[in-house]
């Protein structure tokens, strides 16, 4: 993905939204800016596909030798695929956050809305000011 | 070239023969264990015991004593912690023969005054917390936490509602959420605001009549006094849930602000870090709670009464959540505490805070010119600065100023706690401190940001292990010894 084109949560989580089958899948993950706050992953929480996910509550979290942090989800939905394998490989998330990175894929709610978040821009600039 | 022979594993100056005693033959006959046993629930192989001399362990644990920083040796700014100097005459008092000889088992009648004591001691949590009913039994307290979000379940079962929600702030303890969802209930994180407060648009979105208790720090981790504390009071009372207040802070408070008087309907204290109870050591700890009279049936059993001219333990209390702890509660600890409250009295408890307070905005004074700290210009007992900019300008992290403070002879601030401010180092210098420490301090700290980044990113280089690996311990532990083949 590229991160232009992506929309932000304030909270540093980043969604891209892809057709698919004629439904709207919301791509989530978080950004390089976090990760580099957080210094190294050592542990991650998703949730199992089938979970409901709600804007602005928690999907998961990351632990660093820092702090735990709550994952938030940017959008409404259902959890339709986690990325397998991706706890085990916190290199992996660190090397390529906004591709290879990805945490999970949401089917967006009907009424899904993504006003509230950042455009690229905007996310950048509050990086810049934090 | 440094001597590391006494700090080498135990295992590692074992010897195969070597003893530390000399038992006499037994003069009782004897029986085999095998024929005490099942053969099954014999070892078979001997326990690979490290074998040594009592010299060997002396050493051994005296020298690694002298390689960590204390309060009895450094200052010790870690914020959130409470690092007060405590004094030994606590530790002698607690351990007068008359103390430290009784048994859990002793009948209530030759424990007399043991009982007085911790009788009186509830009283004295009553009236600095303004709630009523305590209980000394929780044994720290994030187990305090758990016991008293237990009582708050059971009162609300008792009411015949079903409750799920518990709210708290991003700034709070980790315990906090940690309790609530080994309770039962859901754990609802609730913003704050640039300045450190609540934000009540969220939580007015997120309060309901599902919400059972939310759960402040108050002073914050932040080192705030929380001003809106009354509406949210207010606001959580109106849907019938409860406040809870972590005790944590206590120390800026003493005296001075009730929490009973605020609005809170429970808390705990920590006797470890207000009322000079031991640091760390592995506990035991404890964390007595005290809450409003409508929440007194459901305290754990046994409690303290009083019949009487007699003081006794009592069991029976239909409606308690039950027992969660053995005996008395963790009474070294709160022998400490009594002693404590009773050496400074009312007066002198309030000059704790105050002084505490004082201490902390000196520092901070003196502080914010070497390092922003992003809330306000006064604070209470603990303020939080940030490195968040020294990073951006000069690669130079809380991290690796924290390290360098150990080469300085000072022990670091917690450091990317909380997590609301980046590159966070929270210091409480506590009321023990005096002006020359905490000069010594901030000019070592002046002295720390003059140095070039390559320094910084090297220390500690004065300790026996500079940087542990950290993310390599948390990713791959090795959580047994094996020697090394």
């Amino acid at each position: 993905m590229q991160p232009e084109q992506l929309k932000y949560n304030p909270s540093h989580e980043w969604v891209g939204v892809t057709e698919s089958g004629g439904e709207k899948i919301a791509v989530i993950g978080i950004t390089d800016f976090a990760l580099e706050q957080l210094t190294d992953l050592v542990y991650m929480a998703l949730p199992k596909v089938g979970t409901k996910v709600t804007a602005g509550t928690e999907f998961g979290e990351v632990e660093s030798v820092k702090a735990v942090s709550p994952l938030y989800s940017p959008v409404d939905g259902e959890v339709v695929e986690v990325h397998d394998g991706l706890a085990d490989q916190l290199e992996q998330l660190a090397a390529d956050p906004f591709g290879d990175g990805w945490m999970i894929k949401v089917k967006l709610a009907d009424d899904a809305k993504l006003d509230g978040l950042l455009d690229y821009a905007a996310y950048k600039q509050q990086c810049a000011n934090s | 070239m440094r001597n590391t022979q006494a700090t080498q594993l135990l295992f590692e100056l074992a010897k195969p023969g070597r003893r530390a005693n000399m038992l006499p033959p037994s003069d009782v006959p004897t029986t085999p264990t095998e024929k005490l046993y099942p053969s099954g629930a014999l070892r078979h192989e001997p326990l690979e015991l490290p074998e040594l001399s009592e010299g060997d362990v002396a050493r051994h644990f005296t020298n690694l004593s002298s390689l960590n920083m204390s309060v009895d040796t450094h200052f010790y700014p870690l914020g959130s912690c409470t690092m007060k100097y405590n004094p030994k005459r606590n530790e002698r008092l607690a351990n007068l023969p008359g103390i430290v000889d009784l048994h859990p088992l002793q009948p209530d009648e030759s424990a007399q005054g043991m009982l007085e004591l911790l009788y009186e001691l509830q009283s004295y949590f009553a009236e600095i917390s303004g709630l009523p009913a305590v209980s000394l039994q929780p044994a720290a307290g994030a187990h305090g936490e758990l016991t008293a979000l237990m009582a708050a379940a059971a009162y609300f079962r008792d009411l015949g509602q079903t409750r799920t929600k518990v709210l708290i702030p991003d700034s709070a303890h980790g315990t906090n959420p940690a309790s609530a969802s080994m309770v039962g209930f859901q754990s609802i994180t609730i913003r704050s605001r640039a300045d450190g407060s609540v934000d009540m648009d969220d939580l007015r979105s997120k309060v309901d009549e599902q919400t059972a208790v939310f759960m402040i720090t108050n002073p914050s981790t932040l080192g705030l006094f929380e001003k809106q504390i009354d509406q949210i009071a207010e606001r959580i009372h109106s849907v019938g849930g409860l406040i809870y207040l972590d005790g944590a802070n206590m120390n800026a408070i003493l005296g001075i602000a009730r929490p009973g008087d605020f609005g809170a309907d429970m808390m705990h204290y920590n006797p470890h870090k207000t009322f000079s109870g031991p640091h760390g050591g592995g506990g035991p700890g404890a964390g007595p709670i005290c809450v409003r009279d409508f929440l007194e049936p459901y305290l754990p059993v046994p409690r303290v009464t009083k019949v009487g001219e007699a003081y006794r333990m009592d069991a029976d209390y239909p409606k308690a959540i039950g027992r969660v702890h053995g005996f008395h509660g963790n009474i070294g600890v709160l022998v400490r505490t009594y002693c404590y409250i009773r050496a400074y009295g009312g007066k002198g408890l309030r000059n704790v805070s105050e002084q505490a307070v004082l201490n902390a905005n000196y520092m901070l004074a003196r502080i914010r010119p070497l390092l922003p700290v992003p809330l306000g210009e006064r604070c209470m007992h603990e303020f939080v600065a940030s490195a968040s900019k020294l990073k951006k300008e000069r690669g130079i992290t809380a991290m690796d100023i924290a390290k360098r403070l150990l080469d300085y002879g000072f022990h670091a601030p917690t450091v990317y706690f909380p997590l609301t401010v980046p590159e966070a180092m929270m210091m409480e210098p506590t009321e023990t401190e005096s002006k020359e420490t905490l000069d010594a301090f901030v000019d070592a700290l002046e002295q720390i940001l003059s140095e070039d980044a390559d320094t910084l990113h090297a220390a500690p280089t004065s300790t026996p292990i500079s940087r542990p690996d950290e993310v390599r311990a948390a990713r791959k532990p090795v959580m047994r010894w094996t020697a090394t083949p």
